[in-house]
């Protein structure tokens, strides 16, 4: 870790101004203060946005919620209010890392939060998303975690966060501030596909400094869920997630959100799947039609291809479990013995 | 790998810093980036603090900040800035044990003991929050309160990794407090004693 | 071991003695150990496979402020003789694989360090490198013996014979990866030289110097034998000390590089003390690892199940630094009768780090090929696995023909099954459905041989009213500062509280490391022997200052049997149809251990050893990227490599049947460390099996290879 300036931000224009080139803003830490250490990531200077006033959960007109950037993922997920409109979204925060990290990780973090690949961890090894121009390791590589969509052949990784999969199902809004003035940023242009600039995660420009996401008004998301699979039962990153909303009228589909994550760069909101099911039969054959629609797309290699029929398999079981109204009983299992 | 290192700034940078440990104020000039983990094992000798894998990772260096559980290997000490850290050796003395140590010692909830100071502010800590009704990934229905069970204790813990393999007893040992904590209503959380080093 | 009921200590449940230092954190680790002033060490490691250093520019480096020393080859002290290949470190350009320690940066704090290494700039002129294992290696060879001094390849009978005479044959190749131990404390070291003054009858003769390490090791004695040669030094110069260890496994049962990396640099600055921990990633690179190996396996059997055939060819990683030829083909020899039985064991050579010691090394990985075999032949049959294994158990020793001195795996297989709810499970696969989970169950036998011992003793000293006993033993999270305080006391017929243990420093007697399960039953019986010794000399009423040795003590007679320790293991899991993902709902071991010193430590090992088997058998695999350029483990930290969590393990259990065997030693424990692990992997595997239908041969059970 190179020696770099400190400096503690007491309001957000304090740190828009204390910002400079080769700067980083630090909230919660799990990330960023694990890839200073590793080697990973030198900045010059760090500013401390841990005490901005940015960690209140406020009602919005018409039923949505404004979180704080600052608000812990423990307490978002605890949040009453969130939990009732929201479940996936609390299952989505309570589905990652540890209670230790939920309690120091924060909203505006969790957006930022960088691959997991094994090889952007390993300074020893070429990265295009931590050295741009060296390669990609993973091609060819340790592949089981490579992506099924979006990928390029500059960087294959995935997005790592459950948090937003939850927040691309809902259609969350970004809200961040620059000292050229405020913008919202729609989640769904939020985050990048690697393409030729895999170094560059979220289309957030350099000192912008996130303060808030805004949930709008889903009432769909009233019958949400997040489901996980991973290789340990728990702290462990997603082999494939699903994050799903589902209304029925009679036997059809009446509206349906689906999420993925595991599966690309950014988190992957499965639009062809909605657009089939919409109006269809809420059958586990026309599920099971919707994500095949969505999959048409995937390219997989010899170490990923067991994440097209999870993929396919959780999907299926997500929104079964939604029509039929059985989150609860998986969960306990899950947590459960036989 | 670049050709030309930049060394970065040469003027050594330091930092006042006010910590209170276990109890006891300490006002410290301290290198930006250093943690609060090597802050107190390295400056302070708070030995009672483990390191474990330095990534947040295993949970070894769990500690509780300001009354919650967090990573003392990822807080920067300039950031924790007038904190109120407690370590094992905080919560309880050899001759004087915290229920949990207690507990965890009854059940045999360790071999090697090196994770046991993490797993045991942690455990302190996630009772607390499990007491406050926050939800876990077990929650079967995540709106509603979550209950006191071996399946929440298990996925609250799984953040603290045991080599040795005493997860069962650690169980046993948290249900044993959970429980007792239950019964005489909400414990307040322990208040930290001076340590005198 | 004779006992008086009312007063014995031994078979008494206990909390362990060092217990409330470990729940408030305060027993000192070896990084924790007090020094004044220390200095921190990091340090530099190949990043290439293969070659030579050409140049090293640590100017960056040594020009930073904090920054005390750089060590590299050359500015090393040298050392004298080469005695271990792996310890014999910077002194050359040579590079044997990645992440060999070439040098280090030693500063005032850890920061500065680190920062300090990643500016130091080193060339490589590279040579063609070899890290992908392959079982038709063309460098294969034959080691001659294997570790535990064994031959390599074994033959009894005709096997092709045995083969064609069977109504059922299994033939089929199993595979497991390489592991890392990962005990939670990682390897520490502090070193420190001083010069000691030697004093004569007439004055000062003079000055030698003297170094203290303070080690997370499983055993000082013969970890100071080990540095002796290289550094050239006397026993009486060298000091090293350990009291608690931070788990292990095997990865701290000898030094590696890093302890004589922090020796040498602690050399170029006498009088101040080096620390150095190892990151995590390091874990990975160079304090050794369980080897990968490909097994075939083939099992004939007439149609009531008796076996006729037994055939194990082994293939697995070896580094050419330095062999480590696992005994992966011992079990197999020894625990089901077979007229017809051939084992051979090739190693692959490779340009990686040296293997070592992992938990049940050879067992862990020959059983699971060994007990899955089983169970595929089982299921072929149509009989019950648990018959199946009963109808084969050997009368005697299958290679020696030498009895058992004790041998009771049937008891554990049929207590087990009763305990379990075996009758509950049924034989065809997929018969069990639970909402999206498929469940099974499957049963694995278990066994873990007698392993011989170098010499080791005890003191018994009589000092303020209590009995002094002192061992340079270890306790790794064993409960050996429990167990042996518990020996000792009934060896002296005193009450536990009168006896103060000293274990972990090499004043104290010469040991055999804490290894192979020998620790109860090789220190428990120096201990004993001392006890004796120092009774027989100094009766009832010592006087302060009394004190005596003894050797650990065998029967001559042992030599007549075959002594191992036996278990046998029971799994249920779960099997999401949705997601390939594996749980283990319930994990029991019985066992046949010998005499059992203290149930609630014993408890323990052996669920810890279960537990690390669901690790195994779910989680744990090393992935070394054999590509060029690569050549190391990548997923080299715990959110790459995992191990089980809390979460994975929500029910194991331990039960045991007690026969003590003195052919063990006066305790007549037969060693626990490791059993627990044997096994466990394929009894996880196999109820799998019977859940799903699906045979999985190769470690571990991730849901990708199940998820369809």
């Amino acid at each position: 870790m190179k020696p770099f300036d400190f400096q503690r931000a007491g309001t957000v224009s304090d740190a828009l101004a204390q910002f400079a080139p080769g700067s980083a803003y630090l909230a919660g830490g799990t990330n960023l203060v694990d890839h200073l250490r590793a080697g990973i990531r030198e900045v010059d200077g760090l500013v401390d946005i841990s005490r901005l006033d940015l960690t209140e959960i406020a009602e919005l007109p018409g039923g949505g919620l404004r979180v704080g950037a600052l608000v812990k993922n423990s307490d978002m997920a605890a949040h009453p209010l969130l939990r009732e409109r929201y479940p996936a979204l609390a299952e989505a925060i309570l589905a990652g890392a540890s209670g230790q990290i939920r309690n120091m990780a924060t909203t505006g973090g969790n957006l930022l939060q960088r691959t997991r690949c094994v090889y952007f961890y390993d300074p020893a090894t070429p990265c295009n998303k931590r050295e741009p121009g060296s390669g990609c390791s993973a091609i060819g590589g340790f592949g089981k975690y490579n992506a099924l969509f979006g990928a390029s052949e500059h960087c294959v990784t995935v997005h790592p966060s459950d948090m937003c999969v939850a927040l691309a199902l809902l259609d969350a809004v970004v809200v961040a501030e620059s000292e050229a003035g405020g913008r919202r940023i729609p989640f769904a242009d939020f985050h990048r596909l690697p393409g030729d600039t895999p170094h560059l995660d979220t289309n957030l420009r350099p000192g912008e400094l996130i303060t808030a996401v805004e949930l709008p008004a889903v009432p769909v998301a009233a019958q949400s869920t997040y489901r996980k699979a991973r290789e340990r039962t728990s702290y462990a990153f997603a082999l494939v997630s699903v994050a799903a909303a589902l209304r029925t009228e009679g036997e059809n589909v009446a509206e349906v959100r689906l999420a993925c994550g595991g599966v690309a760069h950014r988190p992957w909101r499965a639009h062809r799947a909605e657009a089939y099911l919409t109006g269809k039969p809420a059958t586990a054959e026309h599920f099971r039609a919707a994500i095949e629609a969505e999959l048409e797309e995937a390219q997989s290699g010899t170490e990923n291809a067991f994440k097209v029929p999870l993929l396919r398999n959780m999907v299926v079981s997500v929104l079964e479990e939604l029509r039929d109204g059985r989150t609860p009983q998986r969960r306990a299992e899950q947590g459960g013995a036989a | 790998m670049k050709d030309t290192p930049d060394p970065g700034p040469t003027f050594p940078i330091a930092l006042p810093i006010q910590l209170a440990v276990n109890g006891k104020r300490h006002q410290l000039d301290l290198d930006p980036r250093a943690s609060v983990l090597d802050t107190l094992r390295d400056r302070l000798g708070v030995m009672s603090v483990k390191k474990g894998c330095d990534h947040g990772q295993c949970g070894a260096c769990t500690v509780l900040a300001d009354g919650k559980r967090v990573l003392s290997c990822l807080c920067l000490a300039a950031s924790y800035d007038g904190a109120d850290i407690l370590t094992a050796e905080g919560l309880g003395t050899v001759d004087q044990l915290h229920p949990m140590q207690q507990a965890f010692l009854d059940h045999d909830g360790f071999q090697c003991g090196y994770c046991t100071p993490g797993q045991i502010c942690s455990a302190v800590g996630m009772l607390d929050e499990l007491a406050q009704g926050m939800p876990s990934h077990v929650t079967p229905d995540v709106r509603k309160v979550a209950e006191l069970n071996d399946a929440e204790i298990r996925e609250r813990m799984s953040g603290n990794l045991c080599r040795c393999g005493a997860y069962v007893n650690i169980v046993s040992a948290i249900r044993e407090v959970g429980q007792g904590q239950a019964a005489s209503a909400a414990l307040p959380m322990p208040v930290a004693r001076e340590v005198t080093r | 071991m004779t006992t008086d009921p009312k007063t014995a200590s031994v078979g008494q449940d206990r909390v362990r003695i060092d217990g409330p230092l470990k729940v408030t954190g305060t027993a000192p680790y070896a990084f924790e150990q007090p020094t004044e002033n220390p200095a921190y060490l990091f340090p530099l490691t190949s990043t290439i496979t293969r070659g030579k250093i050409r140049a090293i520019d640590a100017s960056a480096a040594r020009a930073l402020s904090g920054v005390l020393e750089v060590l590299t080859h050359e500015n090393a002290p040298k050392l004298l003789a080469k005695t271990d290949t792996e310890l014999y470190i910077l002194q050359s350009r040579d590079v044997h694989y990645f992440g060999e320690n070439i040098g280090a940066v030693v500063a005032e704090t850890q920061e500065i360090a680190r920062h300090a290494a990643s500016l130091v700039r080193v060339e490589y002129d590279t040579e063609q490198e070899d890290t992908r294992f392959r079982p038709e290696h063309p460098e294969r060879y034959n080691p001659g013996k294997i570790n535990t001094g064994i031959p390599a390849d074994s033959k009894q009978g005709n096997v092709e014979q045995g083969l064609a005479e069977a109504a059922v044959t299994v033939d089929e190749v199993y595979a497991t990866p390489y592991e890392h131990h990962n005990p939670m404390e990682m390897h520490s070291v502090i070193a420190e030289w001083d010069r000691e003054r030697l004093d004569g009858v007439l004055g000062v003769l003079g000055e030698r110097p003297h170094l203290r390490i303070h080690d997370a090791s499983q055993g000082v004695s013969y970890e100071r034998l080990m540095l002796l040669p290289l550094l050239g030094l006397l026993p009486q110069q060298v000091e090293i000390s350990s009291p608690y260890v931070g788990g292990a496994f095997g990865s701290k049962g000898i030094p590696h590089a890093q302890v004589m990396l922090t020796v040498l640099a602690a050399r170029l600055m006498p009088g101040r003390a080096v620390k150095y921990m190892l990151s995590r990633q390091q874990m990975f690179r160079s304090v050794g690892h369980r080897l990968t190996t490909h097994q075939r396996f083939r099992l004939g059997a007439a149609a009531d199940g008796t076996l006729t055939a037994i055939t194990h060819d082994v293939q697995q990683s070896s580094s050419r630094l330095k062999q480590f030829a696992e005994q992966t083909v011992n079990a197999t020899r020894h625990l089901y009768a077979a007229p017809h039985r051939e084992t051979s064991t090739r190693m692959v050579p490779l340009d990686i780090g040296p293997a070592t010691f992992m938990r049940a090394p050879g067992e862990f990985p020959g059983m699971f090929a060994q007990e899955t075999a089983m169970d595929e032949l089982a299921v072929k049959l149509g009989l019950d696995p648990i018959e199946l294994r009963l109808r084969n158990k050997p009368d005697t020793d299958p290679e020696s023909g030498k009895p058992h001195s004790s041998h009771h795996l049937g008891e554990c297989l049929k207590e087990g099954a009763r305990l379990f709810g075996w009758e509950k499970r049924q034989a065809q696969p997929r018969a069990r459905q639970e909402g999206e989970w498929l469940c099974g169950m499957g049963v694995a036998a278990a066994t873990y041989p007698r392993q011989m011992t170098p010499p080791t003793k005890a003191s018994v000293a009589f000092r303020e009213g209590k009995y002094h006993v002192g061992i340079a033993a270890a306790d790794l999270g064993t409960g050996a500062w429990t167990v042996l305080t518990q020996i000792a006391a009934d060896a002296l017929k005193v009450p536990e509280e009168d006896v103060v243990l000293h274990i972990g420093h090499t004043d104290l007697p010469l040991a055999f490391l804490a290894g192979g399960s020998t620790g109860t039953y090789n220190w428990g019986s120096a201990v004993m022997v001392a006890a004796v010794n120092f009774r027989d000399r100094y009766g009832l009423t010592p006087a302060e200052g009394d004190e005596a040795e003894g050797s650990a003590f065998f029967p001559d007679e042992a030599k007549k049997y075959m002594l191992d320790a036996y278990g046998a293991h029971f799994a249920e899991v779960k099997v999401s149809t949705v997601t390939g993902e594996v749980h283990v709902t319930r994990l029991l071991g019985v066992y046949d251990p010998g005499r059992i010193i203290n149930p609630r430590t014993a408890n323990s090992q052996f669920i810890g050893g279960m537990t690390m088997g669901i690790s195994a058998a779910l989680h744990e695999e090393s992935y070394l990227d054999s590509r060029p350029g690569y050549g190391h483990v990548v997923n080299s930290d715990f959110a790459g490599y995992h191990i089980a969590a809390n979460a994975d393990v929500p029910d194991v259990q331990a039960r045991w049947i007690e026969h003590p065997d003195p052919m063990f030693g006066p305790t007549g424990a037969k060693g626990i460390g490791e059993i627990g692990i044997v096994g466990v992997p394929a009894a996880i595997g196999n109820a799998i099996y019977n859940a799903t239908g699906k045979r999985l041969r190769e470690l571990p059970f991730t849901p990708a290879k199940l998820v369809e």
